[in-house]
């Protein structure tokens, strides 16, 4: 049987960006997520915070056209914009811990079916990085993670209970993965879309803990 | 007498580092906000059992000069010469590269305690602030609670962290005058405006000093209170917020295609 197609990165951060409402405050992490700073749907401001301390910058810059001094958490110079402030490391944290990020897109390890997140260390390595993951997922309003469902092993990533260190309990709300758009609930997992071409029943066979199928379940919209 | 807190010298402004000093190292880990010179001469100074406050723990000379275009050294250079006992990080290793910090560590040669960014920042800032501690609730439940005095507070849990105290304080700013009054260009505040003020002794390396006078009181960062040394970066260096040369332009642009190419290889490893 021939493998059916999983969204590539650039189209899972398109989807992400549908999540970013008129006015939000958003922070991205490294990877993938960055990449949704391009996509915010025409018509919305959306102001993009980064922990190093700046709020309010503009679109990443061509390879070779930026400021050194002027650069997101991922090192990549950015653009500035009228409006955008800079800070130091502890008015940037007290901004993440103090509930006025609005939401933050991470990649992560596993997330468990409760929304617990581990994204810290890969036990393998014996070492990690927490960086600025652990204040952002305890503190942002929301987080969004974007991942690939599963590990090139074919291995669950999203898990019943995590067994790699957790960066924080309790605290993911939507996932978006190469072939599913996933919300985190009081009462479990709930399946809102998948890839196209995808059912459900497939992406359960990749999901560990059981998935609540929503009635109004359809193919993922990037528009 | 005027105060003057000018030091004419990288080697004399660090002259009284002694060995088992605990050091903040200023900057985020991308290059432009680290007090490179400074740590250039600790490395001369060859001071050992050091403890390093930092964010990183330092990628390489290599990466910044011969991918990046930026020929300097950050903290790696002290890990590679052995002068660091024990490291308080919170963002240590690199996506990319495993590097020194990392290959020492597994050997066990360099302890660790690991810090969320922000209670790392908190704590840095509550050292300066004289405070005896705080409570955050980031880390509760997770293994960063071990050992922690917790209390619940409005019903949620917090954590107990106490304050950060250093010996010296490393910092890069871009300006600065002999009162020690700062101020940085774009995202290179980060931990060196935290952590000014914040160590018995506040070294600040700047790209360039001006006349009292000169920065605008509105504007000024980091008031001189917190800096005890001010030391200037020779003058042919480039200066904060110049805009690229066409072969730095090329090495980043190869820097680039390295990195994401790395990361084709971690997604094949199926660790994106």
């Amino acid at each position: 049987m021939k493998q059916k197609e999983r969204l590539d990165p650039q189209t899972m951060a398109l989807r992400t960006a549908k999540e970013f409402a008129d006015g939000m405050i958003v922070n991205l992490g490294i990877g993938t997520p960055t990449m949704a700073a391009n996509f915010v749907p025409a018509g919305r401001e959306v102001l993009f915070h980064s922990e190093n301390g700046v709020l309010g910058y503009g679109e990443i810059t061509a390879p070779g056209e930026g400021d050194y001094n002027l650069v997101n958490a991922s090192g990549q110079t950015v653009k500035p914009q009228p409006g955008m402030s800079v800070f130091e490391h502890a008015e940037s944290f007290a901004m993440i811990r103090g509930g006025h990020i609005d939401v933050t897109v991470m990649g992560a390890y596993q997330i468990s079916e409760k929304g617990d997140l581990a994204n810290w260390m890969p036990p393998k390595r014996q070492v990690g990085t927490i960086g600025g993951a652990m204040d952002l997922a305890f503190g942002a309003k929301r987080v969004i993670i974007i991942m690939n469902h599963t590990t090139k092993e074919g291995e669950y990533r999203i898990v019943k209970e995590c067994n790699y260190p957790l960066t924080a309990p309790r605290c993911v709300s939507l996932i978006i993965t190469d072939v599913a758009v996933i919300e985190v609930t009081d009462h479990g997992l709930v399946l809102k879309e998948v890839a196209p071409g995808w059912t459900p029943e497939e992406v359960q066979s990749l999901t560990e803990p059981r998935l609540i199928v929503d009635p109004d379940w359809h193919e993922i919209e990037l528009m | 007498m005027p105060i003057n807190k000018i030091v004419a010298s990288f080697d004399e402004a660090v002259a009284d580092i002694q060995d088992g000093a605990v050091l903040l190292v200023g900057g985020f880990g991308p290059i432009a906000s680290i007090p490179s010179y400074l740590l250039e001469a600790v490395a001369r100074r060859g001071v050992k059992n050091l403890t390093i406050v930092s964010n990183t723990a330092g990628f390489g000379k290599d990466i910044w000069g011969n991918i990046f275009g930026l020929p300097y050294d950050d903290l790696d250079l002290l890990m590679k010469n052995g002068q660091v006992k024990k490291t308080i990080v919170s963002a240590p290793i690199s996506q990319w590269i495993e590097n020194t910090w990392e290959k020492k560590v597994r050997a066990g040669e360099i302890e660790v305690e690991m810090v969320a960014q922000g209670t790392l920042a908190e704590r840095i800032r509550a050292a300066r602030a004289g405070l005896g501690g705080f409570y955050t609730y980031v880390g509760a439940g997770t293994a960063l609670e071990e050992g922690k005095e917790t209390k619940k507070i409005d019903g949620r849990k917090y954590l107990l962290e106490y304050p950060i105290k250093a010996d010296f304080g490393l910092i890069k700013a871009h300006k600065g005058d002999r009162w020690g009054n700062l101020v940085y260009s774009g995202t290179s505040r980060t931990f060196n405006a935290t952590m000014a003020g914040a160590a018995k002794v506040t070294i600040a390396e700047v790209d360039q000093i001006v006349e009292l006078g000169e920065l605008d009181p509105e504007a000024i960062v980091t008031p001189g209170l917190y800096v005890d040394r001010v030391v200037e970066r020779p003058r042919e260096e480039r200066e904060a917020g110049k805009w690229m040369s066409e072969e730095e332009k090329e090495s980043q642009r190869k820097w680039r295609v390295a990195t994401s190419l790395k990361e084709e290889k971690d997604e094949a490893k199926g660790k994106a």
